[in-house]
């Protein structure tokens, strides 16, 4: 009876329409996500994915990502995308879900970026109801910055700031977000699910298609906890951090639904909110005259003011491009200046670039971002290719490299090429390549004193071989900055 | 009696270069048929590996997996060719 031909198969589960078939990131790693083995968010993206294939509103859908691991929305979801503050994803929804009414707006969330910092805001949008849908993924910890306690951390929990453990007396206790939104009156669905195991993963996939789909009838606010496993900074192999969602986390944070009131308001929508009133009839609401309006922006900007030095440092993890701005901006300090340092690395914790940007000023620095340094510290040509154009006409680019890349020259820019790496190991080791370029930095500045940069020396290396080696270095650089002075 | 010669229900097909080898696919799999490669990839992790038969084409791998696109589940397609029940009994009969 049985055909025994050849079995024909059918794909039945595969990657959703609504991520990218490809991932514009780098260019290495383009057909993989940037999460750690094990991790959630990945389970979760496909998720929220999912849903809106099943929904069909890929076209109107605006992902809002914030800051922490779950920033790469943009790279992931081929639907609309919006990267927001660090904890403001619920504000920046609510102006989008407003000014965009056919738009299906998520902002997607881990606990630290939600819970602590965000707080106010989804406080505030589920208290006003936004008809938003909320993805809050509880990792119960910092994981992006390393592993501090978030306020979710649990009672006991290690972690970079709570060594011993949470302790309640100190720390306070773990914030339940879900139960504490269901205690008001506008949002209409919360619930919290787990990664735990293939249950509550199905139950998970369950609920973020039900919160979603309240959003696409108009129901209102919704939001899904979900409990998921961080492998990486817990410490633990991704099926034992599984595990420990199940039966660790899911004993302070219980699953279940705290608010439904989708019944109810398919009986009666929410009252639809008043359109904002166009732009151009704002001065007419304001009582502000024609004759009165600003001319641009021009009279509103700041008056530059004077500025001694303004660095960039950037090379790989490792090169010693954080200790560098360091060096420079305690050095700074010593010397009774205003100082910032601001060290800036991806997202990812493994395959990194790292950058610093150091300001030393005799006025208060406004900000502590270099957007146009005087001085460009690039100890890699990548890094060079990246902020080559944003040095200031006038300025000074100190490169790492045997030869200059010849596309990279500007006629208003000096440059001072070595291969301080090879000069350094010639010295002895070549991770003093960071004091040998500091070196060049410094005579160029000429603003510290030397004591200043000795005491800055010894307040941050400790070993007394490297403080031996990076005086010399220091000098080294010093004396190569004059002779490519000299030979200018 | 005639097990060996029907088709396995489900099929899987996993890319090897997005997997990240953490496992949860094999800790989740209901009939254990995938294990962890000895073989590395390109970025030196052990992947899952399909064991080549046993699959029941039920999905769950595929949910647990955190790589969105590194699990395909395939399933046998239902064919209408006078055999419904036979064909609809392959559910049954394991259960």
């Amino acid at each position: 009876m049985s055909n025994q031909s050849v079995a024909e198969y059918e794909v039945a589960r595969s990657k959703a329409k609504s991520l990218y078939p490809r991932y514009e990131r780098k260019e290495e790693l383009q057909h993989q996500t940037h999460f750690c083995p094990g991790c959630g968010h990945g389970i979760v993206h496909k998720m929220v994915a999912q849903a809106i294939d099943e929904l069909g509103v890929q076209d109107r859908t605006i992902m809002v990502g914030p800051v922490g691991c779950s920033v790469f929305t943009y790279y992931y979801f081929d639907t609309g995308n919006v990267q927001s503050a660090h904890g403001r994803a619920p504000a920046v929804a609510t102006a989008i879900r407003r000014s965009r009414p056919e738009s299906i707006v998520i902002s997607y969330q881990g606990d630290g970026d939600l819970s602590a910092i965000g707080s106010a805001e989804i406080l505030h949008a589920a208290n006003r109801g936004e008809n938003i849908t909320v993805i809050f993924v509880n990792n119960a910890i910092y994981s992006m910055t390393g592993g501090q306690a978030a306020p979710t951390t649990l009672l006991g929990q290690k972690s970079t700031t709570t060594p011993n453990g949470r302790n309640a007396a100190t720390e306070g206790y773990p914030l339940h977000v879900s139960e504490l939104l269901s205690t008001l009156q506008a949002p209409a669905y919360i619930e919290r699910v787990g990664l735990g195991d293939n249950k509550q993963i199905a139950q998970a996939s369950r609920a973020i298609k039900r919160a979603l789909d309240n959003q696409v009838r108009g129901l209102g606010f919704s939001l899904i906890e979900v409990l998921s496993p961080c492998p990486t900074i817990w410490k633990m192999t991704p099926v034992d951090s599984q595990h420990w969602v199940r039966d660790v986390m899911e004993k302070t944070f219980p699953l279940g639904v705290f608010c439904d009131r989708t019944k109810e308001r398919l009986a009666a929508p929410a009252a639809q909110s008043v359109p904002a009133p166009a732009l151009d009839e704002l001065p007419g609401i304001l009582g502000v005259a024609e004759e009165d309006l600003p001319e641009g922006n021009a009279a509103a900007m700041a008056k530059e003011q004077e500025i001694d030095l303004e660095v960039r440092i950037a090379g790989f993890g490792g090169q010693g491009v954080l200790l560098l701005g360091e060096m420079l901006a305690e050095a700074g300090l010593d010397a009774g200046l205003e100082v910032s340092w601001l060290p800036s690395y991806g997202p990812e914790m493994r395959s990194g670039t790292s950058n610093c940007h150091v300001r030393l000023s005799r006025q208060t620095i406004d900000s502590p971002l270099v957007t146009a340094p005087t001085v460009l510290v690039a100890m890699n040509e990548p890094s060079l290719r990246k902020f080559d154009r944003s040095v200031r006409s006038g300025g000074w680019i100190i490169y790492d490299g045997d030869e200059f890349p010849a596309d990279c020259a500007r006629e208003d820019v000096h440059v001072l090429a070595l291969p301080f790496t090879r000069i350094a190991d010639a010295m002895g080791d070549k991770r003093a390549a960071n004091m040998v370029m500091l070196g060049a930095v410094l005579e160029r500045s000429g603003v510290l004193p030397q004591a200043s940069i000795d005491a800055a020396l010894r307040r941050l290396i400790k070993n007394p071989r490297w403080v031996e080696l990076d005086e010399r270095a220091l000098a080294r650089g010093r004396e190569l900055f004059k002779e490519a002075l000299a030979e200018a | 009696m005639t097990d060996e010669k029907k088709p396995d229900r489900g099929q899987l097909r996993i890319d090897e270069q997005e997997c990240k080898g953490c496992g949860l696919c094999i800790e989740a799999c209901p009939p254990k048929v995938i294990s962890l490669s000895e073989r590395l990839n390109h970025y030196g992790y052990r992947t899952a590996l399909y064991q080549g038969s046993g699959c029941t084409g039920c999905g769950i791998c595929f949910m647990a997996c955190p790589e969105p696109g590194a699990i395909t589940v395939l399933r046998l397609m239902n064919r209408g060719a006078g055999s419904v029940s036979a064909t609809g009994a392959v559910g049954g009969a394991a259960a």
